[in-house]
């Protein structure tokens, strides 16, 4: 019997994804890493970012907004406050996003509220970036 | 004796009140569908946390993070109270701010301030007569509850902890046991107390785990997500309760209109009757004096 991987996708809104895999792509902590079948038991922080996972010959991308994910027994689960699906992604508010948090950025450069400009920057690009992928594809 | 017109008029108010219950009593109960699916939909991430956090916890020391630890001297206690915004929904608010005051006061008694977060405008409402500080109050929000709100909660609270602002936090909420019971419940949310007493245990399997980044990093990461975690769900049982109060508190109220209706037919009726007999009395004494 081929051992397959089980991606889940959990937000706290709904259950995004469960898909068997065979591939998983996550925005790891300290960098990105892969996860093919009989990983080891693996616990990680997640950044802002996209996951993407190989099914049946295809990739397909999700933007995670941080969270963690959980890895054993053949079984990947990320818990994120949110996620998308690429062709689930509103490009147009995404982009809108993106040039608010830039004009933030540039308009202030107080710590704390630059620090939250910058998030959600990088929130609207990865959101972008995931929906760029799905197009292509 | 009331006039006919008088009474027929009461009816007509009654029913149309009966009316306005009736359509609360419906939507107070498609809401609360609502509510209770958003707990469903809620509970795979909240399991999946409470296990993945009981984990690591007893990986780590107490002290590892401050959140874990217990101050020796407890000054200000903070007080997160969930309430609902709109009234007619029986005695829930008041039963929840009672609990939120009793509370305060016995930490009063204690020696230490106390500092209130409001979401919903009957709590804030209360607490704003009261002679308690009220640290913020949101409003109008538990309509579209969604995750960003506890988020914002959190990240006040988690601030206002870590800075010495506060050095306990309790949550009052109204806890969602059944359509017909709903129980207002204190739940400490900072420090935050052992995990695993929380949580179901971890799923076991796969031997030793590999942490990226090392335990406490991540604790430090799982930890405040936890705190609003635990907010999110109490704000939405808080919610469910709240529709499954007014679902019965209108139920009663369209009761009692029946009763009031039939009442008021049966005195309708009377009058109506007396009314006949006296006009009957003047007839036939008119026509017994032309016969005289």
């Amino acid at each position: 019997m081929e051992k397959a991987l089980t991606l889940e996708i959990v937000t706290p809104d709904k259950l995004v994804l469960s898909e068997t895999v065979d591939y998983v792509g996550a925005p790891g902590y300290e960098g990105e890493f892969g996860v093919l079948p009989n990983h080891i038991p693996f616990l990680a922080a997640l950044q802002i970012g996209n996951l993407y996972y190989k099914a049946g010959g295809r990739t397909n991308y999700v933007f995670v907004s941080g969270g963690f994910a959980d890895i054993s027994n053949n079984k990947v689960t990320i818990l994120a406050e949110s996620a998308e699906k690429a062709e689930e992604i509103d490009v147009e508010r995404a982009r809108k996003a993106k040039e608010r948090a830039e004009q933030r950025m540039a308009q202030q450069k107080e710590k704390l509220d630059y620090a939250r400009a910058q998030a959600a920057l990088q929130r609207a690009m990865s959101r972008l970036k995931a929906a760029q992928h799905e197009k292509a594809a | 004796m009331p006039s006919l017109k008088d009474v027929e008029l009461k009816i007509t108010a009654v029913k149309k009140t009966k009316q306005i219950t009736k359509a609360m009593n419906m939507v107070a109960s498609a809401k609360l569908r609502g509510a209770q699916q958003k707990i469903e939909r809620f509970r795979p991430y909240a399991d999946k946390f409470y296990s993945m956090l009981s984990d690591l916890a007893g990986k780590a020391d107490e002290g590892a993070h401050p959140l874990l630890e217990v101050r020796s001297e407890i000054k200000t206690v903070g007080i997160v109270l969930g309430t609902s915004d709109r009234g007619l929904c029986g005695s829930f608010n008041t039963n929840m701010i009672n609990t939120a005051k009793r509370l305060a006061r016995e930490k009063a008694a204690e020696g230490k301030s106390v500092k209130f977060y409001c979401v919903g405008k009957k709590g804030r409402d209360q607490i704003k007569k009261t002679e308690f500080e009220l640290k913020l109050a949101l409003a109008d929000r538990m309509g579209s509850l969604d995750f960003t709100l506890a988020n914002e909660i959190g990240l006040d609270i988690i601030n206002a902890y870590l800075g010495g602002e506060l050095d306990e936090v309790i949550l009052v909420f109204g806890e969602f046991v059944s359509v017909a019971r709903q129980v207002p419940t204190t739940l400490q949310l900072l420090p935050i107390a052992s995990a695993d007493a929380e949580g179901g245990e971890g799923e076991g399997g796969g031997g030793e785990y590999i942490y990226e980044p090392d335990v406490v990093g991540l604790l430090g990461e799982l930890l405040p997500r936890f705190v609003k975690v635990q907010i999110y769900r109490a704000l939405l049982d808080t919610s469910a309760s709240e529709h499954a109060a007014r679902m019965s508190a209108m139920d009663n109220a369209t009761k009692a209109c029946n009763d009031m209706i039939n009442a008021l037919t049966l005195l309708f009726n009377k009058t109506r009757q007396a009314a006949i007999t006296t006009e009957l009395m003047d007839i036939v004494g008119g026509a017994e004096a032309l016969k005289g």
